[in-house]
């Protein structure tokens, strides 16, 4: 489904990403973790071209990422994204948030989108929300009505930078139940977080990068009990002692 | 030395005329500008290098000239030569017109800079956001920054147009009778141009702060934290 291979990146002189490799295949559900400034969000956001590379391909579905003749809106809107910091449009209400590109981009009507809109924040325990800004909702909330906005466009795989690092620890839970309940039910997920917890339950694989390289890419298992590197052994030993 | 303001309850119908006059520049000259302001922002910020060149270009060079000059110019050469070019060989009064065309040029320099800020003070999470949907990045704009980035420089737009309210009084230069120019001729007629035109500053005073005062209360009302969490 996903298909990254050998890409760098420069940003000027600094070499953000060495030669990466990955896979996610149909239903995988794959964690990439690593310290800050390790590459893992410049990567994920070359998968959907939101960053640009400078070597290498990621083809995601068939389809090549970097191919200039790729029609990149198209791609997109394949591919959901969740972010860092939830990054609602504060002047559009939940609802109007989650319909806007339904009925600009893949041209359903009002009501197919409303419908689908109701249906989604539903599933992630917010129906009541709809009418409100997004200023009005708690932090886990956006971040679920984000979830929920990148849903309705039915996409083929879902990516998640950074999904709970903006938020306050009490409302972490509530996202990541969410998401669990996506990869449960087969969603291909290429997720960057450091909560371990949520890939010991439902990762297949766990990729670990550090200074812009793919150090360890590996299952779940063999990666929490047996880390191959001295790099990854830190990280967990760091990020696991509390 | 004794002020004789007998002459103005009679004169209030001819500088309403005037009123008006400045009324419309002001209003045409924001309007224009604020349209034209934005596709210069828009210009300068787009991908193309040759557009954003030409937008800078056109802001600087407006920004670098005196108004009064630019109303100069286009009252003695652009105005008549353009429109010599489309009517040929017949005489318009051409005064109100060019009064027109100058502000609004002029303005779109000035809300361009406004603008652009606005556009920049969007986060680029926000366009990320937009592209990430599947919108192409004119849709992102149009949906996506330009109303949040409108919605912010909204007090901003507004103080600019009291300004442009203020300016509008440069008219003068090119005989257009505006109200300021009203009072002038009207107070130099009668013989109390004193009277009259600290009559006109005080009209202006009035009008300018009731103004700024509306805009303070909307910009209160604008960012008062919506934040309530539920």
């Amino acid at each position: 489904m996903i298909s990254i291979r050998n890409v760098s990146k420069w940003f000027g002189e600094f070499q953000a990403l060495k030669k990466c490799s990955a896979e996610v295949h149909k239903g995988e559900v794959v964690v990439i973790c690593g310290p800050s400034g390790s590459g893992k969000s410049t990567l994920i956001k070359c998968v959907n071209g939101l960053e640009s590379f400078q070597e290498g391909e990621i083809w995601v579905d068939g389809i090549s990422v970097a191919d200039r003749k790729t029609d990149l809106p198209k791609l997109r809107s394949r591919v959901g994204m969740v972010f860092q910091h939830f990054e609602l449009f504060p002047h559009l209400s939940i609802l109007d948030n989650i319909t806007l590109a339904q009925c600009r981009v893949l041209g359903r009507s009002k009501k197919q989108a409303v419908e689908k809109a109701v249906q989604l924040l539903e599933l992630v325990g917010l129906a009541e929300q709809k009418p409100k800004f997004p200023a009005q909702l708690s932090g886990g909330q956006q971040q679920r009505v984000a979830i929920a906005r990148a849903l309705a466009m039915d996409p083929i795989a879902m990516l998640f930078d950074e999904p709970t690092s903006a938020l306050d620890p009490e409302m972490i839970n509530e996202v990541l139940d969410v998401m669990v309940e996506l990869a449960q039910s087969g969603m291909t997920m290429l997720v960057v977080t450091h909560e371990m917890g949520f890939a010991k339950r439902v990762a297949n694989r766990i990729i670990f990068m550090d200074r812009g390289e793919v150090v360890e890419d590996r299952p779940k298992q063999t990666f929490f009990e047996n880390p191959e590197t001295n790099r990854a052994r830190q990280f967990l030993s760091k990020i696991l002692t509390h | 030395m004794a002020f004789d303001w007998s002459s103005i309850p009679g004169s209030l119908p001819i500088l309403w005329q005037g009123m008006i006059v400045t009324l419309q520049i002001a209003l045409v000259g924001a309007l224009v500008g604020i349209l034209l302001g934005t596709l210069l922002a828009l210009l300068r910020l787009s991908p193309s290098r040759l557009l954003s060149w030409l937008s800078a270009a056109y802001v600087t060079v407006f920004r670098s000239i005196p108004l009064v000059m630019v109303l100069f110019w286009f009252h003695l050469i652009l105005i008549p030569l353009v429109v010599g070019l489309l009517f040929p060989g017949k005489r318009l009064e051409l005064g109100f017109i060019t009064a027109l065309t100058a502000f609004s040029l002029f303005e779109a320099s000035y809300y361009a800079e406004i603008i652009r800020a606005g556009i920049l003070s969007v986060t680029k999470g926000q366009f990320n956001a937009g592209l990430a949907l599947g919108m192409n990045r004119r849709q992102v704009m149009r949906l996506v920054i330009l109303p949040q980035a409108l919605r912010r420089m909204i007090p901003l737009l507004l103080t600019q147009a009291i300004i442009l309210f203020q300016d509008s009084t440069l008219v003068y230069v090119i005989n257009l009778d505006d109200f300021f120019r009203k009072a002038y001729n009207v107070g130099n007629t009668v013989g109390t141009l004193n009277e009259m035109i600290l009559f006109a500053g005080a009209v202006y005073l009035v009008i300018c702060t009731l103004a700024s005062g509306c805009v303070r209360q909307l910009h209160r009302k604008l960012t008062v934290p919506a934040r309530e969490i539920a």
